[in-house]
């Protein structure tokens, strides 16, 4: 059973239809790549499986069962299923780095202060950052930011966890140490779904890569029919588009 | 004659501390409720939203009412809102007035508060929309997003504007004598019939000391919040 079943998600901003009926499903432990250009739907579609949107149509399954949305707790609680790493990273700045980790899980009550504190470590140490448990945000590297953004994200056990463009932010000699994280994260079988222009990176770490384009799924398939033998004219134009540099 | 003055001043110097004091006690947490309404998306008539009535479903009245009232106490002086205070309810309704004290509390703490609403909806603005957001994802309740997340960001960015207005309170509380309460420069006026001059440089002083402080005060705070960024 597929683990996230998205069915004809629709959303529109006033007159600007940004979705207009976007379905897939993605299996247990497998990495959605998603491509396209600016303004093609995608950052909304990750949005909306947050619940910082609310879809207009649509539904969305996670595990066999449906998430509805009437109340704020509910939409609260449907958050839980995700995990959302920005392209900002929005750490809070008035927290340390642990502390960014622990806040939520302890809001939560999802254990003992120690346990919590245990285990932020651990994902601290996950993340290659052990030593700056006490370091503020500020004094960190954007690169370091995202990382202890993403070990905030982990600490909340997300079924499914995903990246809005983790590296578009970053100065380009820091998007290696995000995309080794993310690439470790998918050896450990967490399921992912990441918003990425990093072509490259979605070609060697991605099991499905989706095409995106006026607010429909363009193509979707495995890295190497979308990269090697894509099926859509547009797709093709896209990628021929990206790859060719200078 | 110092000592003299000095006793008599500190005499009306208690009156315009306690009219300080009072003041910022009742207009901190008031100015917060008058920010939330003035920022208050609600919508009561949302249902008139699509129809010849438009404009009534998109009526937020807390945010109307709460802005209105910020301008009528922002556009006219204090000094008639005193007086209007003091005297209205009796001139008006025949009700028994107020305590002089009790007044100027009102009328001061209401002035205050629509400043400080002001201050505060300024700051909450300015928080990134991503800090709210990182909040929602990590499960967040609305509460817990603003009293964890955003509340101690706000007060280190609304300090400056908040000594501002703070230490523009302590040189207002002389308006208070148009009402009767006996404060500092009054009291010091009182000596100009003896023919001194002095005692009211002396009033001066007695604000430049207490506003130094506050000053001394407020740089401590924002030393205290400089330990992060942002």
């Amino acid at each position: 059973m597929a683990v996230l079943q998205v069915n004809q998600i629709k959303k529109g901003f006033g007159d600007n239809q940004v979705l207009k009926g976007v379905s897939f499903s993605l299996e247990q432990g497998q990495v959605l790549a998603i491509i396209g250009s600016s303004g093609g739907g995608k950052s909304t579609l990750l949005r909306c499986l947050n619940f910082l949107e609310t879809p207009d149509e649509g539904e969305i399954w996670v595990s066999g069962k449906q998430l509805l949305s009437a109340s704020e707790e509910e939409i609260r609680q449907n958050r839980l299923h995700f995990g959302l790493v920005f392209q900002n990273f929005n750490l809070f700045p008035q927290y340390t780095v642990l502390e960014n980790i622990t806040l939520a899980p302890t809001l939560l009550k999802q254990g003992s202060a120690a346990e919590i504190r245990q285990k932020a470590r651990t994902l601290l140490a996950q993340v290659g950052l052990a030593e700056k448990a006490d370091a503020y945000p500020y004094q960190l590297s954007g690169g370091q930011q995202q990382r202890v953004a993403i070990a905030r994200a982990l600490a909340l056990n997300p079924q499914i966890l995903c990246f809005d463009e983790p590296t578009s932010a970053l100065d380009p000699e820091l998007t290696g140490e995000v995309l080794r994280v993310i690439r470790g994260l998918k050896n450990d079988g967490n399921t992912m779904i990441v918003v990425t222009h990093e072509m490259e990176f979605a070609r060697s770490v991605a099991d499905v890569v989706m095409y995106m384009a006026d607010g429909i799924i363009e193509e979707m398939g495995p890295p190497e029919q979308i990269f090697g033998d894509p099926r859509s004219e547009k797709t093709r134009a896209f990628i021929r588009g990206a790859q060719e540099k200078f | 004659m110092f000592l003299p003055v000095t006793m008599e001043l500190l005499a009306g110097f208690g009156e315009s501390i306690k009219v300080f004091v009072l003041t910022l006690l009742f207009s901190i947490p008031l100015g917060l409720v008058i920010c939330f309404g003035s920022m208050s998306k609600w919508k009561p008539l949302k249902w008139l939203e699509r129809g010849p009535f438009a404009f009534l479903g998109r009526w937020m009245p807390l945010r109307w009412l709460s802005r209105t009232f910020v301008w009528i106490i922002r556009g006219t002086p204090l000094m008639l809102q005193l007086i209007i205070i003091f005297y209205g309810p009796g001139l008006m309704f025949g009700l028994p007035s107020m305590p002089r004290m009790t007044a100027t509390i009102v009328a001061f703490a209401i002035n205050y508060a629509c400043y400080f609403s002001e201050i505060y909806r300024g700051g909450i603005e300015s928080i990134p929309q991503g800090q709210y957001e990182a909040g929602q994802v990590l499960g967040m309740t609305k509460q817990q997003i603003f009293f964890k997340v955003v509340l101690l960001q706000v007060v280190k960015r609304i300090m400056a504007p908040m000594s501002n207005e703070i230490i523009t309170l302590v040189k207002d509380t002389s308006l208070a004598r148009i009402i009767g309460i006996y404060e500092i420069i009054w009291a010091g006026e009182q000596f100009i019939k003896k023919g001194l001059i002095w005692p009211l440089f002396y009033t001066g002083a007695f604000f430049l000391i207490f506003s130094g402080g506050l000053t001394l005060l407020f740089g401590y705070l924002e030393k205290k919040l400089s330990y992060f960024r942002g």
